[in-house]
């Protein structure tokens, strides 16, 4: 029997395996933020010993980072600490650090990939869930938590349960003004929150193989939403262009022997997935969501279901209630005071090219604020190259300095109570973007257009006036 | 890590499904550099108001359930990889949380911390909201050893599932990363053949 692109990394990673189902599963690069990695440090100086692959270790700031005046010290105490402490732990045990100030510097699943780090057949992992991005390039790349950081720092490898595999295939050809966001909120406004605990997901079809590398990365980012543990998506020619250049990809004679292996990483025709979903392009529409977990979504012209049509009517009462809407409802045409376009699922360099194209001429609705925040340094930076930044400027949106910011409400980026935030950020949780704030995933486009309007709309209509993307 | 043996406890329920650790311990409380404290913040926004009053219909304000078991709805600790999460619960006294389907990183989170997730049926489940519902005293008595939970005011009880080596591991206080650490040559020698691109 053949063998899928997970159990093809996987296998090639295997140090042990242990009795009790459990593996010894060798990481090839660990990324760390100040976040989730102080208390790990703590317990690596607690134990007295040293970090076993330092090499392996690329750290940056980014969750709690102010996004404006990085060059000055950063106000808030507690955060100020925390991000001091990951430069002095950065420093007592010779991690590399894209700390606030240098080139590199941005939120850790944008910059990994834009720096060559990010390569086919790896295992990542980094204290963050939204690791799964970087499974875009055919790796094994996860979240973990705070004590497994440590484990990694200790020994380069984590105990793991192997997980079972799940592929998604979408066939067929997408719309205008439909994008990979719209993809995964289909998908899991379909499957739901839970549908891929205890998978690894592979993403497949015709679809996928058409999209560029950044909007597969937003499509795995995503995996986690839908309960699973990872998404990645087998290596192609767009995968390889992508990597050639860049600062820390291979080159050369070392480049060859890598597109060698790294064209053997696909799912053998007669390889066995544990479950499989399939879905059609020709089915899916710009997507909103309107409740309080990211499965909540519907195609942006429809209304929110009836009470008779939800599988817990208990739940979906209270995230109404949450969310301030009636079952039934229609989304279409609501008025929208906060747009925030960024995070480590909408915020490089095509999602702002995206959004510039479509706002290019246009101001802002006066009512709404608009929030931009580029995903690292080098987008922030090509986005002024490209003149993306005077589109923007002059349409009246907010540009603000790398980091999570808005995506989780840690810094002082935060919505207010009761306001809605069209958001093109993962999560829509209650208080994610902030205490009471109400938040609705989109896409980066249909957030331009929403921040043009001021409120929910269709962007296709306007897309039919003027072919624009 | 303190050992998990046995725990017989009265119960907090949260019937909730789909709790995320967004709310059981938001992103503003993640600014500690240390393991402790974060009990305080646990379900900060559902247990205060803005101004830190106590939301009296939350049930962690309210007197008449007590415990060291939190019983919750299905996919409890879904999103953010959040340790924090678990430490939280940890730090404000829960020592096992039940539920009928548990996210992946948290379970490994609370495995990690000597927090005992306990999957049990969507009946189970429902039966021991039902019961507490009409008495909020209920007893719940879970025995790592023999991988029984039950309700001890009725006997009923259920068989729970767990991996043998995380079990040992709890049964005993021990670390992944002691573990992890006495394979030190395995892991150097893997190294030797292991070719990264």
């Amino acid at each position: 029997m053949g063998k899928t692109l997970f159990e093809k990394v996987w296998n090639n990673h295997v140090v042990e395996a242990i009795e009790g189902g459990q593996e010894i599963l060798y990481i090839d690069r660990h990324f760390i933020h100040e976040v989730t990695s102080p208390q790990a440090f703590d317990g690596i100086r607690n134990r007295k010993i040293d970090l076993f692959r330092k090499n392996k270790i690329v750290a940056t700031a980014d969750h709690n980072v102010p996004t404006e005046n990085q060059h000055l010290p950063i106000k808030d105490i507690l955060s100020k600490f925390q991000v001091d402490t990951l430069e002095k732990n950065c420093k007592e045990f010779g991690i590399d650090l894209y700390g606030l100030g240098h080139p590199y510097q941005g939120i850790v699943h944008v910059i990994g990939p834009e720096l060559g780090i990010t390569k086919p057949g790896m295992t990542i992992v980094c204290g963050d869930s939204h690791t799964s991005t970087h499974g875009a390039f055919g790796a094994i790349a996860f979240g973990i938590g705070t004590s497994q950081v440590e484990q990694v720092m200790a020994t380069q490898c984590l105990l793991l349960q192997r997980p079972k595999t799940m592929r998604i295939t979408i066939d067929g050809e997408l719309e205008k003004g439909v994008f990979s966001k719209d993809i995964i909120l289909h998908i899991i406004s379909k499957i739901g929150t839970a549908a891929g605990t205890g998978y690894f997901v592979e993403y497949a079809g015709s679809v996928i193989r058409a999209l560029s590398m950044e909007a597969r990365m937003t499509i795995c980012n995503m995996s986690i939403e839908m309960g699973a543990r990872g998404g990645m998506i087998a290596p192609d020619e767009t995968t390889f262009e992508y990597i050639k250049g860049r600062k820390f990809a291979p080159a050369g004679h070392e480049l060859d022997k890598a597109l060698k292996y790294w064209g053997s990483l696909f799912s053998d025709e007669d390889a066995v997935f544990d479950k499989e979903y399939f879905f059609h392009a020709e089915d899916i529409e710009p997507m909103i969501t309107y409740g309080t977990n990211p499965g909540m979504g519907i195609s942006i012209t429809s209304s929110i279901p009836g009470y008779e049509e939800v599988e817990n009517p208990l739940a979906f009462k209270r995230s109404l209630e949450y969310m301030a809407l009636n079952a039934g409802e229609k989304l279409i045409g609501k008025r929208i005071n906060h747009v925030f376009i960024g995070s480590c699922t909408n915020s490089r360099i095509e999602d702002l090219r995206i959004v510039a194209n479509y706002v290019r001429g246009k101001k802002k609705a006066p009512h709404t604020r608009v929030m931009i925040v580029p995903g690292s340094k080098q987008v922030e930076n090509q986005a002024r190259e490209e003149g993306i930044h005077q589109i923007l400027e002059d349409a009246g949106f907010e540009l603000r300095e790398p980091g999570c910011s808005a995506c989780l409400g840690m810094n002082e980026d935060k919505i207010p109570k009761g306001e809605y935030c069209v958001s093109t950020s993962n999560r829509n949780f209650e208080g994610r973007q902030g205490p009471g704030a109400r938040t609705m995933l989109v896409s980066p486009l249909t957030a331009a257009a929403v921040a043009i309007k001021g409120e929910i709309v269709d962007v296709r209509e306007y897309l039919k006036e003027k072919a624009i993307i | 890590m303190e050992k998990f043996v046995q725990l017989t406890s009265t119960i907090v329920p949260l019937p909730n499904q789909d709790v995320d650790t967004d709310q059981i311990i938001p992103a503003r409380f993640l600014k500690s550099t240390s393991r402790q404290g974060f009990g305080k913040n646990l379900f900060c926004d559902w247990r205060f108001d803005s101004k830190g009053k106590e939301k009296k219909d939350f049930v962690l304000n309210d007197s008449a359930y007590r415990g060291n078991i939190l019983v919750a709805g299905k996919n409890f600790g879904c999103g953010s990889s959040r340790e924090h999460a678990a430490w939280a619960l940890y730090d404000y006294g829960f020592r096992a949380v039940v539920s009928s389907y548990f996210a992946d990183i948290f379970k490994g989170n609370a495995l990690n911390n000597g927090l005992l997730p306990v999957q049990v049926s969507e009946e189970f489940l429902t039966d021991i909201f039902s019961k507490v519902d009409r008495n909020p005293k209920i007893v719940l008595a879970i025995d790592l050893e023999s991988q029984i939970i039950s309700i001890q005011e009725t006997g009923l009880s259920e068989y729970f599932e767990i991996n043998p080596y995380k079990k040992t591991c709890l049964l005993n206080g021990y670390d992944d990363i002691d573990y992890l650490i006495s394979k030190k040559k395995k892991i150097e020698q893997f190294e030797k053949t292991h070719i990264e691109f």
